[in-house]
């Protein structure tokens, strides 16, 4: 289908874009990437008065060191987020989601802001901001304020951005020394939206796992912490007793929805396959 | 509204005035006549409308004109024109690696797209980079094919079809 008519405006700042919004009295959709806005336009799922393109604000993007925190512009596009060396190294668990997001050309365009933003319940970043406790930067007319990732993701494509602000950027903090990770996720199809994925974080260190940080995707509303399976693992060798336990937990930290595809019991089966599969393939980061 | 750009398109400058709705697909199409991009689904699922943008494969579909003011597209026009990808037309034809034809454009502009960044994949790897392009008749395995077989050309193994 075709989208219906919009006006629209390239914005040279955040300021810019917010006052733009302002004036179109909140009718208005900022787009990055547009791979989801665009879409939702065409199958007509929304129709705003205007659209408000960030992509030629330079603050968004760049991505940069600064304080033990590595500063990821929001307007990174999933290409850089697998092959940018910085992000690699301090960032690792976007590295590793990347490449199952979407396709090859959509990576191309998609950015890692507008993905966060959006807040799809089964796409990756999400997850893996989670994972790796990320703060969300977030303009508003009053000022910058930073969000855990915990606090960020508030339900189905809602998040904690008000309208008409703007996600600027994506804190990490800085993967430590015998940091290891591992993100997998079970779909039908190459690039299809997972039926369930994972991504996982945790210190190696003398007296067992330390700093466990377990997300869990596509099982609910938005992006899960499995708090049960973290604690679970927490100061225990990564063996197998180890991973059985983590994987019992798992039916006190998800709560998934009948779904017309399947029954939530196979969900709940499938989760815990896949953090069995993940735990067993931790590995240090590069 | 109305909005003037210009783009350069298959290495000439381009100048129009859409509308912000007019997607880069409608105005390469429609207006440019350049019909070798297929539109499908018109919702980034199909990769039947991959265009070359800054020299990235994109979906036309998804990317507004107005946000194409500026840039280099390149479409399956102009990459049949450079003859850049004659040896991958041609090993598609031996294959008979299309029968409609509808995703070809899509096929070519990964392929490429692949073999420039990785010129040796595995079977696995071209699968992987095909996961954005639909095929409803040949099976993909022809296609598949097709793209080792001309990877194996560019690095000089085997014969080329002539």
């Amino acid at each position: 289908m075709k989208s219906p008519k919009f006006d629209y405006v390239r914005a040279g700042s955040v300021a810019d874009a917010m006052t733009a919004y302002a004036e179109a009295d909140g009718d208005a959709v900022f787009v990055s990437g547009g791979h989801s806005v665009v879409p939702s336009l065409a199958l007509r799922l929304q129709a705003p008065a205007l659209m408000i393109d960030l992509s030629a604000i330079e603050a968004l993007s760049g991505i940069d060191l600064r304080d033990g925190w590595l500063r990821i512009g929001a307007m990174t596009r999933h290409a850089q987020a697998m092959t940018d060396p910085l992000i690699a190294t301090h960032a690792p668990l976007f590295a590793a989601a990347a490449p199952f997001v979407a396709h090859p050309a959509i990576r191309n365009r998609g950015t890692l802001g507008g993905s966060l933003a959006h807040a799809d319940p089964a796409s990756e970043f999400p997850a893996a901001a989670l994972a790796m406790r990320a703060e969300l930067e977030i303009a508003s007319a009053q000022g910058i304020r930073r969000v855990p990732a915990d606090d960020f993701f508030v339900d189905i494509y809602e998040t904690a951005i008000e309208p008409g602000e703007v996600l600027q950027a994506i804190h990490v903090p800085c993967a430590v020394a015998g940091q290891m990770v591992a993100f997998d996720e079970i779909a039908r199809r190459r690039g299809d939206y997972a039926m369930v994925g994972a991504a996982v974080q945790a210190v190696s260190a003398g007296e067992g796992l330390q700093d466990v940080s377990i997300a869990m995707f596509s099982v609910g509303n938005r992006p899960v912490r499995a708090a049960s399976a973290q604690v679970a693992l927490t100061g225990r060798a990564l063996d197998a007793p180890a991973i059985a336990a983590a994987q019992a937990a798992l039916a006190d930290d998800l709560d998934p929805p009948d779904d017309p595809q399947f029954p939530a019991s196979m969900r709940l089966h499938l989760a815990r396959v896949l953090l069995g599969r993940v735990l067993a393939k931790l590995e240090t980061a590069a | 509204m109305n909005i003037e750009i210009a783009l350069t398109v298959n290495g000439e400058t381009v100048r129009e005035t859409v509308e912000p709705r007019t997607s880069l697909a409608d105005l390469l199409r429609d207006r440019l006549r350049l019909t070798g991009t297929h539109l499908g689904c018109e919702m980034g699922s199909c990769g039947a409308c991959l265009v070359m943008l800054d020299g990235a494969p994109v979906h036309a579909c998804l990317v507004l004109a107005v946000q194409a003011d500026g840039q280099k597209v390149e479409t399956i026009e102009g990459l049949n024109e450079s003859g850049h990808v004659s040896d991958l037309q041609a090993q598609f034809h031996d294959r008979n690696a299309l029968q409609c034809g509808f995703c070809t454009n899509g096929m070519v502009m990964s392929a490429q797209a692949l073999l420039s960044d990785n010129p040796r994949p595995s079977r696995a790897e071209i699968r992987d980079a095909l996961s954005g392009n639909y095929c409803r008749c040949t099976g993909y395995e022809a296609i598949v094919d097709a793209i080792a077989a001309t990877a194996d050309r560019r690095a000089g193994i085997g014969e080329t079809v002539e």
